[in-house]
């Protein structure tokens, strides 16, 4: 095996296999994690992420492939063999203890010094901000004091990998805010690998440094968040990065006069001068005269000019505004950061650049181009 | 219940004492009986006046049976013994045996597992005297029969069912990940089980443990058919004193009183985990 701490090689999970209600969790999926790296399982429920993890975890036993950590093969190892920590999303503290014993039992059979003992966990516990819980059973505090409670007995840990499912699922907005930053040092600080399962991409971007995105067990992508958003591998992952989500429209490419034309639904068509694509996007292009085109809903210019829309809505969220207007014989979306004074019914003018253009292959969903230039 | 209304609460009240009355009633009855002679009991019309007299527990504990014709010997202390031996031993074995089995039901969904543990609760099902003629026959070609061996392991057909189903619930009630989180925290599947899964399911499995100590202990049939008088234990044993000369009714209550004494004083004692043991592993599970 390579350099990588973690590294899964075409990991196949099926549920109850040869059976009438076979599942397929996760597909032939391939992942390396570097050491110190924060990796973020991204992906609505039921997209095999879970699964992974616990498959990494031991949890659940690998139906085809391998997984190594530090080189060294672990998927057939009980889990208490590969060293690694994690914070389970139903918490599963131990009723018997108090939250303080919680945190500290991995640490016990360490045979620490008592007061180092301490210490970790006083630091744990100021982290997370659940000092006046310490002494108090599982039971008798709220969910989020739970949940970060079994975040502490996962990060006390010296584990080779800490695996977070859904780490903050139950913690409210400002807390969830704060804990972000403090966990994200922390890892950082201490050289840890984690990998993160959630559901929520402000999680997933502000916590972890590679994105894994999966949808019906098969990984879309695996890509830093800056990537993710600005080149998406594919139609789902453009879709599904980003909020508000990518517009999306069918595409009908046609080039003369040093012109490339996107006919879109409804008469509008988008028109650019052939320079601002590079000479092989031009070439693909030549080859696809049926594409969908993409564009963020902050990329969408209002203008004067442009082609027209008609405002549907206009909702202030408090620190911006999303307008949506009927276009193209469809609906478009954009974001002002300002207060606008658009009212439902006013025709507005929509500009798409394209330097903000994504095209994909109508067919398979691979992007075709991000801006101007080949994906 | 606070916005009952009066009227309601004494028929509450009235309906509560109605049921432990026709409960508790043969209970009273039978203590009232222990304490009395043949004579006293058997007079028409019934009296509760009568002197009380320890002669029926002095005649048992002694194993003297006085009659006015005759007299004769008893072994109801030995019964008595046999019935403390067979039902522990049966308790134990089966919790040995049982507990594991139903951790393994619980937590593993393995091809036919819910076939095996359904043929396990359907000895539960079948009259004991369905299995008794075949077993009496094979006890007695390999030397089982009137054997404590024997009995405790034809016990198992009450005890064993009883604490699988039982406890194999509070199993499925403990979330697997509480001792995923226990395993991964370096610890092996058999530490698991003792430090946490054994732990958490300590009442349910006192509570199994209870029940399947009194069911063994009221058992009368299996004892009755496949063990001679000095391995029978009381619930047979009572049956001494139906005798030639009469059925001697003060003495059979004084056996029967302290032959419930010991799981009456277990069934108060371990009350609120009967209770939940039954609401909670058998019903939910």
């Amino acid at each position: 095996m390579s350099e990588a701490l973690l590294e899964l090689r075409s990991v196949d999970k099926f549920y109850n296999p040869g059976g009438a209600n076979e599942v397929h969790a996760v597909r032939a999926f391939d992942m390396a994690v570097s050491k110190g790296e924060i990796v973020a399982l991204l992906g609505s429920s039921g997209c095999g992420k879970t699964s992974t993890l616990r498959m990494i975890a031991g949890f659940e036993e690998v139906s085809k492939g391998a997984i190594g950590v530090n080189g060294r093969e672990i998927h057939r190892l009980a889990p208490a063999k590969r060293n690694v920590a994690m914070a389970f999303e139903g918490y599963s503290l131990y009723p018997p203890l108090t939250v303080r014993d919680n945190i500290a039992f991995a640490l016990k059979s360490l045979s620490l010094d008592k007061r180092e003992v301490e210490r970790r966990v006083g630091e744990i516990a100021q982290l997370l901000e659940i000092e006046d819980v310490l002494e108090r059973y599982p039971s008798s505090i709220s969910g989020g004091q739970q949940q970060r409670a079994s975040l502490g007995r996962a990060l006390i840990r010296d584990a080779d990998l800490h695996l977070l499912d859904e780490p903050m699922g139950q913690l409210e907005p400002q807390l969830r805010a704060l804990l972000r930053g403090r966990i994200k040092h922390f890892i950082k600080e201490r050289g840890l690998t984690a990998i993160l399962v959630t559901h929520d991409q402000t999680e997933a971007n502000a916590l972890a440094d590679r994105i894994a995105v999966m949808e019906g067990g098969v990984m879309q992508q695996f890509d830093t968040p800056a990537n993710l958003k600005d080149r998406p591998a594919n139609l789902f992952t453009g879709a599904f990065i980003g909020e508000p989500p990518m517009n999306v429209f069918e595409a009908e490419v046609r080039s003369d006069n040093g012109r490339i034309n996107f006919g879109l639904g409804g008469g509008v068509a988008l028109d650019y001068a052939e320079n601002e694509f590079s000479l092989a996007l031009r070439a693909a292009l030549a080859k696809k005269p049926q594409v969908t085109i993409g564009v963020r809903p902050h990329a969408v210019r209002i203008s004067s000019e442009g082609a027209q829309a008609e405002v549907t809505a206009n909702q202030w969220l408090g620190d911006q505004t999303h307008i949506a207007a009927r276009f193209a014989g469809g609906s478009i979306v954009s974001v002002e950061h300002e207060r606008t004074r658009y009212a439902k019914g006013d025709v507005i003018g929509v500009v798409l650049d394209s330097a903000n253009l994504h095209v994909f292959d109508t067919e398979t969903g691979a992007a075709i181009s991000h801006g101007g230039a080949l994906a | 219940m606070d916005h009952m209304s009066l009227t309601e609460k004494w028929l509450r009240g009235i309906a509560l004492t109605l049921v432990v009355l026709f409960f508790m009633f043969p209970i009273f009855w039978i203590v009232l009986m222990s304490l009395q002679t043949n004579e006293t009991i058997l007079r028409s019309p019934p009296s509760m006046v009568f002197e009380p007299t320890l002669k029926n527990y002095v005649a048992i504990i002694t194993g003297k049976l006085d009659s006015h014709v005759a007299s004769m010997d008893i072994a109801f202390m030995r019964n008595l013994w046999n019935s403390i031996l067979l039902s522990v031993c049966s308790v134990a074995v089966a919790l040995l045996l049982g507990v594991p089995a139903a951790y393994a039901f619980a937590r593993h969904k393995f091809r036919g597992s819910e076939d095996i543990a359904f043929t396990l609760l359907s000895f539960r099902f079948a009259p004991p005297l369905l299995v008794l003629l075949p077993l009496t026959i094979y006890f007695q070609d390999i030397g089982l029969a009137n054997t404590y061996f024997g009995l405790i392991w034809v016990y198992q057909l009450i005890c064993l069912p009883l604490i699988l189903w039982i406890v194999r619930g509070y199993f499925e009630d403990i979330s697997p990940d509480l001792e995923n989180a226990y395993r991964i925290a370096g610890h092996s599947w058999l530490s698991t089980f003792r430090r946490i899964a054994l732990p958490l399911a300590g009442p349910g499995i006192a509570a199994a443990g209870l029940l399947a100590f009194i069911f063994a202990w009221n058992n009368f049939i299996f004892a009755l058919v496949l063990a001679s008088a000095d391995k029978q234990p009381v619930t047979v044993g009572a049956l001494a004193f139906v005798t030639a000369s009469g059925i001697q009714y003060g003495q059979i209550a004084a056996a029967v009183v302290l032959s419930i004494a010991p799981t009456l004083a277990l069934a108060l004692y371990a009350q609120r985990y009967l209770v939940e043991g039954l609401s909670l592993g058998a019903v939910k599970g």
